[in-house]
């Protein structure tokens, strides 16, 4: 098991959301990709908030990458980049849609990927 | 971590060739192997998700974590592979156990497939996390981690009338301390997956 830094999360869950009960749009999955979208970050942004921008400046995240390193439940990371979503802040890019029967040459490629990786 | 680039702190950032993320489920009942096979093959060092075994039911507003003291957690961990052509794949430790079943539900949602693994030595401990997978309609692949200590050998068609396969289940054995062995493993699953014809339904 993965200890937490300092033995506490970085953000007590319960303070996490500034009070906001909601994300203001449909649910982000868990594999949504978050990018920082580049624009300045306002004065005064909740501390929470600003966790999460911080840890997009290196790259992209999913919801649950950003969860695991903020040490967050899922549900409050939601909730964060909602927010930030609303202020232009972060951009979102959703996964691939669940389907009944997944692309076949998706199927493929995953394939052809593991046992490239067996090689290397 | 066999497959880890040097160790930089944003490691866990998406390379920039990300395009499509998909994810795959390695379940199974406690100390079957999961985390193990995961951190084998994770591309990342191993990382978890605190979950809330209400997650899936309760609403956003019991974010309030002062009311929620009692509320039981579980870690999920899991891993992630970056493959070549832009694909991303994530696996997800999930417990099999009856009281995980919302959080499974969740976590199933838009996966590929579900690789259960069973362990040589208390093979009826992955019975209900095949009872979860079957009733989701997931397709999925069974591995059999043997640990030194297992009681007896069991042949190939005993082992599939224990756990009650259908005949195109793949069965396959996994050291899932062995990353090209847990490979293994995933390919039997998604090889499955390739071959299914016609598509069963979820
Ligand atoms: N011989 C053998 N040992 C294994 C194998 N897989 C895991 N182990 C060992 O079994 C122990 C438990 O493995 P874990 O990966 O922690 O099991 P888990 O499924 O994540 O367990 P929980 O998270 O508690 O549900 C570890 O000491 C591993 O080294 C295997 O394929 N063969
Ligand atoms: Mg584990």
């Amino acid at each position: 098991m993965t200890g937490r830094r300092g033995g506490r999360p970085l953000v007590p869950a319960y303070l996490s959301t500034g009070g906001v009960a909601r994300p203001s749009r449909p649910q982000l999955e868990r594999l949504t990709v978050l990018s920082g979208s580049g624009e300045p970050v306002p004065a005064g942004l909740p501390a929470a908030q600003l966790a999460l921008l911080d840890a997009l400046f290196g790259g992209s995240l999913t919801v649950l990458e950003a969860a695991a390193l903020l040490e967050l439940p899922v549900s409050a990371v939601r909730v964060l980049a909602a927010g930030l979503l609303d202020r232009g802040l972060v951009l979102a890019r959703a996964p691939i849609p669940p389907a009944e029967s997944f692309d076949p040459d998706l199927l493929k490629r995953v394939a052809d990927g593991l046992r490239a990786l067996k090689h290397d | 971590m066999a497959y880890a680039p040097s160790s930089t702190t944003s490691g866990i950032h998406l390379p920039d060739t990300a395009q499509e993320l998909v994810k795959i489920l390695i379940a199974g009942p406690f100390g079957v192997g999961k985390t193990t096979l995961i951190d084998s093959v994770s591309e990342i060092r191993p990382l978890h998700t605190e979950e809330r075994l209400t997650e899936a039911s309760v609403h956003v507003d019991d974010l309030d974590g002062v009311r929620e003291k009692s509320t039981t957690t579980v870690a999920i961990d899991f891993g992630r592979l970056s493959l070549p052509g832009g694909i991303v794949l994530y696996l997800f430790g999930t417990p099999g156990q009856e009281r995980f079943r919302a959080l499974w539900e969740e976590i199933s949602h838009g996966a590929l497939g579900a690789l259960v693994l069973v362990d040589s030595r208390r093979i009826d401990a992955s019975f209900d996390m095949l009872g979860l997978v079957e009733e989701s309609g997931l397709p999925y692949a069974v591995a059999l981690n043997t640990f030194p200590d297992a009681p007896r050998h069991h042949t190939d068609e005993q082992l599939r009338a224990a756990l009650d396969l259908a005949p195109d289940t793949p069965l396959v054995t996994c050291d899932a301390r062995d990353a090209e062995s847990s490979i293994d493993a995933l390919l039997a699953l998604v090889q499955h997956l390739i071959d299914r014809d016609p598509p069963e339904h979820r």
